[in-house]
């Protein structure tokens, strides 16, 4: 194969070859950026919360006005909840996983908060590790006795948790030489230590967006013992398989039932706060691979046009190659060999403004560097499409007669 | 003559459907992709009370020792919190150093209504000074704002919105009226017209809010009946007492503040005043630091608190790149056209048309695709836009829509980017030698 013909061939055509070259630098561009975007966000989207999902709901829960013992009233409906035929567990807190809101608090080890880990505080009782199913890996469970009521906006002192149950990730973070269980943490301001009784495998903060906040600690959650007794608070409900649609119904009214006092919120299932809070990054992700493909398809068409435009501007040229012999093979191979080396040319170039484009991401949006693998993916993209885009005008010039050498002059 | 040009363009488009398809279909294409995006950041980035802009400023104030490095969902870049804690909200208020402003924050009440056939239900709500109303433009259907009066008064008086009202009260001049918040009466003093503001610019944290604002009470009141603040309060450090009375003195911020500033001259007054405040605090031994504090206009607090989403300007930064795409790709398309026709071109110069007016009927040909390719990009930003709002979930709330100035700007930039994509491909074609052309036939 020469490819002298092919580079004097195109030394004719500079600005056509210049352009289709601009347009695979772009597409590479954008393709390699977009493809990491989407495969990022996917990934967030797919964390696991470390609970079980497909059985648990919530009901949000506000007290209208003052009356009634708080702390009764909390306890009547824990108790009917608990009663409820279907239910496997159920406790009250303030926040739970995919929400995108909850409390941070900051574990410190030392009073001065010099050596702190931000962490996401769930509170629960004896019931929470069992309605949310975490998994134990060291330690017990908070008992009974051990749950302090919070909430209460008269309540004189801020009760002082009697041991707190962490994440694994969190007790590697706060020790990291060793063993988190039994060990103290400031918590809550508090001026002595509360010990770590527990260790969860998994339990997700309840922030998701990326580069926001918690996502820098994404696994750093404290479940502290305190019945949440506030005006408003959400109950969280775990159902026996397959019971979760009846129960997020029938949950709400006997609550109302029970005691008229109150206004029922949002009802909401976990797999449905799944869907919500990774609603913006899923829809990211399509909307990206949609212009993929749209670019794709015109990028391709841009090169079919231009080299469609060379084989018949170059009928004759091909005609009397094909009658000085040169076998339909060689003019094929001539017009793919020539889109591939314009291809390797914006590949090149697009390779440079793609990891740019990165970079500039990377300052702006906080985004992860650019692996080489997904510039090495969007070369090979863009080369195979050149070179299926040039295979039908090129089919068309090694259908060219020998005789077309004759036609004119 | 351009009529005679347009006559020929459309001529000579008709001569090549495949490209000419190609071409507008790029066009429209690109058009379709980047005004989509647009639409979105426009609608977030829009400017709800523009007139106003450089008049609404908010203060902030380093009540957090910047020695101490805090981890807090509430410090921005520059290490301020963008809310501020009761106590210097209120000696702010209490110091009225401007002629208009006003403490703000969000809470919700349980709504208990007269008729005892309905349920309770929650309503979103606002407590803040009298002064917001006039501040922020609030239109009433019936009565007004309430007095300064009340507000000295802690008094339980509302402000409610057309949709409470028509829930509650079945529509209608409402004022007067007594409305049930958590088990408070209070005195519906005004009922606004529609009123909700995108993005919701007097409280940046919850811009694009699920809930709206539907009742508004004296702060004084909602202070004194310790209304829940919601999720949005950030402390650094312990709560020096526990409760409410602790939050209150707490370095906790929590709250938004306003001042109307008419002229930058007050403003410059403001600033003075806002850093003797805090050297003030700074000797009385509350801050042990040389505090900073900032004064912001609106549109600088808009683009402070980054209310455009990064998913937002990614995708409008592609959206645009898509276009560009789109648009080298027609020039090389217009470009194999011209070389096409280069015989014709030939023909027109032999019979005198000259390099002008041959350039002139490419650009007009070029204008006619853009003008194709404009119909097709309305139409699938329209598409693109409803895709928008089944796959997103805030910036579909965002009401992003299309509205004759961005019918408008798509055709002109549609009309703009073909003509720029034709420019080089036309200028080739002028270079033509009709004697070249002529004899190869």
């Amino acid at each position: 194969m020469h490819v002298h013909p092919i580079f004097s061939a195109m030394r004719r055509n500079k600005v056509g070859a210049a352009v289709i070259a601009a347009q695979i630098a772009l597409t590479l561009a954008i393709l390699c950026n977009a493809l990491f975007v989407i495969q990022q966000r996917l990934a967030l989207s797919a964390r696991p919360s470390g609970t079980n999902e497909p059985d648990l709901f919530a009901i949000a829960n506000e007290w209208v006005g003052a009356a009634g013992d708080p702390v009764a009233r909390v306890q009547a409906d824990l108790a009917l909840l608990r009663s409820l035929p279907g239910v496997a567990g159920a406790y009250v807190t303030n926040a739970y996983p995919l929400t995108g809101s909850g409390s941070t608090d900051m574990l410190s080890l030392d009073p001065e908060q010099l050596r702190a880990a931000p962490a996401a505080q769930y509170f629960g009782d004896e019931q929470t590790l069992r309605t949310l199913g975490l998994r134990l890996i060291a330690g017990r469970n908070f008992r009974a006795e051990e749950v302090a009521n919070l909430g209460t906006s008269d309540s004189p002192h801020y009760p002082h948790p009697s041991g707190l149950i962490i994440t694994q990730t969190l007790a590697r973070k706060l020790f990291p030489d060793g063993d988190a269980l039994g060990r103290g943490v400031y918590y809550g301001g508090q001026h002595s230590t509360t010990p770590i009784i527990g260790i969860v495998e998994r339990l997700q903060v309840p922030w998701t967006r990326i580069g926001g906040w918690g996502s820098a600690w994404n696994d750093s959650s404290i479940v502290v013992p305190f019945r949440y007794v506030a005006q408003g608070a959400y109950y969280i409900v775990r159902a026996q398989p397959g019971r979760l649609s009846a129960l997020m119904k029938s949950a709400p009214r006997r609550l109302v039932a029970l005691n008229h006092d109150r206004v029922i919120g949002r009802v909401q299932s976990f797999p449905q706060a799944r869907t919500e809070v990774y609603r913006d990054d899923r829809g990211l992700a399509v909307i990206l691979a949609v212009v993929c493909a749209v670019l794709l398809v015109v990028t391709a068409f841009g090169i079919i046009g231009l080299t469609s435009y060379w084989v018949a501007q170059r009928r004759r040229q091909i005609g009397i190659r094909r009658a000085l012999g040169a076998t339909r093979l060689a003019i094929v191979r001539h017009f793919q060999t020539e889109n591939l080396i314009i291809a390797a040319a914006g590949s090149i170039a697009g390779i440079t403004l793609g990891a740019g484009a990165n970079l500039w991401m990377v300052s702006s949006f906080a985004t992860a560097r650019l692996p080489l693998v997904y510039l090495l993916a969007g070369v090979a993209v863009v080369l195979g499409l050149g070179q299926l885009a040039a295979l039908r005008p090129a089919l068309r010039a090694a259908s060219v007669p020998p005789a077309e050498a004759t036609r004119t002059v | 003559m351009f009529g005679y040009y347009l006559s020929l363009a459309l001529r000579g488009l008709r001569r090549n459907p495949g490209l000419t398809t190609l071409m507008v279909a790029a066009i429209g294409v690109g058009i379709g992709a980047s005004m989509t995006t647009f639409a979105v950041f426009r609608a977030m980035d829009g400017d709800p009370i523009a007139y106003k802009a450089t008049q609404l400023y908010v203060p902030q104030i380093e009540n957090w020792d910047p020695g101490v490095h805090s981890l807090n969902s509430s410090v921005g870049p520059d290490g301020l919190s963008d809310a501020l804690s009761y106590t210097d909200a209120v000696a702010l208020m209490r110091a009225h150093a401007a002629p208009r402003q006003t403490v703000l924050y969000e809470t919700r009440f349980a709504v208990t209504p007269p008729d005892p056939q309905l349920l309770p239900f929650q309503a979103g709500a606002r407590a803040g000074y009298a002064d917001l109303f006039a501040m922020f433009d609030v239109p009433f259907a019936y009565g007004g704002p309430w007095s300064a009066a009340d507000d000295q008064a802690h008094a339980p008086v509302a402000v409610v919105s057309r949709a409470l009202n028509d829930k509650v009260f079945g529509g209608g001049d409402s004022v007067g009226k007594v409305l049930r918040l958590d088990g408070q009466d209070y005195r519906v003093v005004g009922v606004l017209r529609d009123w909700n503001p995108v993005p919701r610019y007097y409280d940046l944290q919850d811009a694009f809010g699920l809930l709206p604002d539907d009742v508004f009470v004296p702060f004084t009141r909602a202070i004194d009946q310790h209304e829940f603040t919601g999720e949005s309060s950030n402390c650094s450090g312990p709560q020096v007492a526990p409760g409410w009375s602790g939050l209150l003195q707490s370095e906790c911020v929590w709250l938004q503040f306003w001042v109307q500033l008419p002229t930058g001259a007050a403003a410059a007054r403001y600033r003075a005043f806002l850093q003797h405040y805090a050297q003030d605090q700074q000797r009385s031994g509350r801050f042990h630091w040389a505090a900073r504090t900032r004064l912001r206009d609106l549109r600088q607090w808009l683009s402070y608190e980054h209310v455009v989403t990064n998913e937002v300007r990614m995708m409008v930064v592609v959206g645009f790149a898509f276009l560009l795409v789109c648009l080298v790709n027609a020039m090389g398309l217009m470009l194999a056209r011209a070389l096409f026709r280069s015989t014709d071109t030939g023909v027109r110069r032999a019979l005198g048309a000259n390099r002008g007016a041959v350039f002139a009927q490419g650009l007009i040909e070029a204008a006619v695709i853009g003008a194709a390719g404009a119909i097709l990009g309305v139409g699938l930003t329209a598409l693109g836009l409803a895709g928008l709002r089944a796959l997103l979930s805030r910036e579909a709330l965002v009401l992003a829509r299309m509205d004759l100035p961005e019918v408008g700007m798509a055709v002109l930039l549609a009309i703009a980017a073909a003509i720029a994509a034709g420019l080089y491909p036309t200028w080739r074609a002028t270079r033509v030698q009709p004697a070249w052309q002529l004899r190869a036939r």
